[in-house]
């Protein structure tokens, strides 16, 4: 179980995270949602360890990020929106270079697994600066599951997708909360959000505004629930909701 | 250690594997520091005795000069394609970007002395070679390796980082730089063997202090 409590994040003036806190269990697809600006990427960014907060700390099992920040480290798995991969090095070389890091156990064999999770192996040994933007995306991907993380970190992951890759991504999802562990999701696209994850927050205000399980959830209900709260732009409105 | 080790040549041959298909960094380095060494030798009419005397001032220049685009690439190359995030996020002690950065680096610029060392020899008509002379330049270039990839990294989160880098760099690696000419000269033309262990000893201190500097601060310095 990850528990972020109470993260405070700013940027020069503006507030991003207003004392956040989020719990994430085993097994959960949590899907994040919120207007442009509201500080997805911002807590993507904090809990994968990129952005120090001001306040707050994140519980991962019996330590914080902060405390044993190499193990923290460890078992997450990260896709932003760019894809931090090598233009210059193959698909290959790029994982290779990763599982060396991340000190992957019999790293070649790892390496052609993920490959084929992603259907990149027919094109691994081709320069990265090559591949179209859903190729990289899939890259991405598999660079962040090299490890086998406890924890999924994925910022729009389906960008660029085609219809197949999505559907690849969707059932990793699947599989990995399946396997008891947990996908973060930021997303704009609510209705593959409804359709994939088990929970649905609304970030507004830098807090999470709003927070149900997707199960039973109505397309329509929840479209009408995020304008209505995404419209509020008083803060202190919000500070009452779950959080 | 083990670990962090890894990370340092995990790091290290990814950059070799980059420039040895680009090119980039090395072959503009090389090119800027032929034209440096040639704009002298044509430039000053000067006799054999002079240009031997000259020839520590002028390697250490284009050295220095040709070291600041590979500390300014190495680093930029990482943040332009986001690749410093996925750096951050590894469960290796930061630190190791640091070496593996200023491992590749030293590389570089120790190519590039191997070459301006001869050419500057050659158009002379004067050996410049002794190990004493190589010490100086392992020493020299470390130094200042290890000072310049500390400062790209504090520079490549700023906007005007190419022009940010020479401002912060030069004036912190001038004690390097005197020392590393004063012990070259004294090589080159004999001199005092005491004065010669001084400027050696500040090299060699200048070297710790700013590996020292780089452990406590990078991790710092590359948050946010």
């Amino acid at each position: 179980m990850i528990r972020a409590i109470n993260l405070t994040k700013s940027f020069g003036n503006r507030r991003i995270l207003r004392g956040l806190s989020l719990t994430l269990e085993a097994g959960e697809i949590v899907a994040l949602a919120g207007v442009n600006g509201a500080g997805k990427t911002t807590l993507l960014r904090v809990l994968a360890d990129l952005l120090r907060p001001e306040l707050g700390v994140i519980h991962y099992g019996q330590f914080t990020s902060r405390s044993q920040p190499l193990a923290y480290r460890r078992s997450i798995g990260v896709v932003l929106h760019a894809p931090m991969l090598y233009g210059n090095l193959t698909g290959r070389e790029n994982l290779r270079f990763f599982s060396r890091l991340y000190r992957v156990a019999n790293h070649e064999e790892r390496v052609r697994q993920v490959l084929d999770l992603v259907d990149l192996r027919a094109r691994a040994d081709e320069l990265v600066r090559t591949y179209s933007r859903g190729m990289q995306q899939r890259l991405a991907i598999a660079r962040a599951l090299l490890h086998d993380p406890a924890l999924l970190l994925m910022d729009e992951p389906f960008t660029g997708l085609d219809q197949r890759s999505t559907a690849v991504l969707i059932s990793l999802m699947r599989q990995s909360a399946a396997d008891g562990k947990m996908v973060l999701l930021a997303t704009h696209d609510l209705e593959n959000a409804a359709s994939i994850s088990t929970r649905i927050d609304i970030l507004h205000g830098g807090k999470i505004a709003w927070s149900q399980p997707a199960a039973g959830l109505k397309p329509g209900k929840l479209m009408t629930t995020y304008s209505e709260i995404t419209r509020q732009t008083d803060v202190s409105r919000l500070d009452g909701g779950a959080a | 250690m083990k670990p962090f080790i890894g990370a340092v040549f995990a790091i290290f041959w990814k950059d070799l594997l980059a420039e040895k298909r680009t090119r980039e960094i090395l072959g503009t380095m090389l090119v800027f520091a032929l034209t440096v060494i040639l704009i002298f030798v044509f430039s000053f009419d000067l006799s054999v005795e002079m240009r031997r005397k000259a020839a520590a001032g002028v390697i250490w220049v284009t050295l220095c000069f040709a070291g600041s685009i590979s500390l300014n690439r190495t680093m930029g190359l990482e943040k332009d394609r986001e690749g410093f995030d996925s750096l951050l996020l590894a469960p290796v002690d930061r630190t190791a970007i640091y070496f593996g950065k200023a491992l590749v680096n030293w590389l570089y610029l120790l190519i590039t002395a191997a070459i301006v060392v001869p050419v500057y020899s050659l158009f002379n008509n004067t050996s410049l070679f002794s190990w004493g002379v190589l010490g100086v330049i392992l020493l020299g270039t470390l130094g200042y390796i290890l000072t310049g990839t500390l400062l790209s990294s504090l520079a490549i989160q700023l906007r005007a980082r190419d022009m940010l880098l020479p401002v912060l760099l030069f004036p912190v690696v001038i004690p390097l730089l005197l020392a590393a000419v004063r012990a070259s000269t004294i090589l080159l033309q004999g001199g005092s063997t005491t004065e010669l262990g001084t400027w050696l000893l500040m090299l060699a201190g200048y070297d710790l202090l700013f590996s020292a500097v780089g452990v406590l601060l990078f991790d710092k310095i590359i948050e946010e």
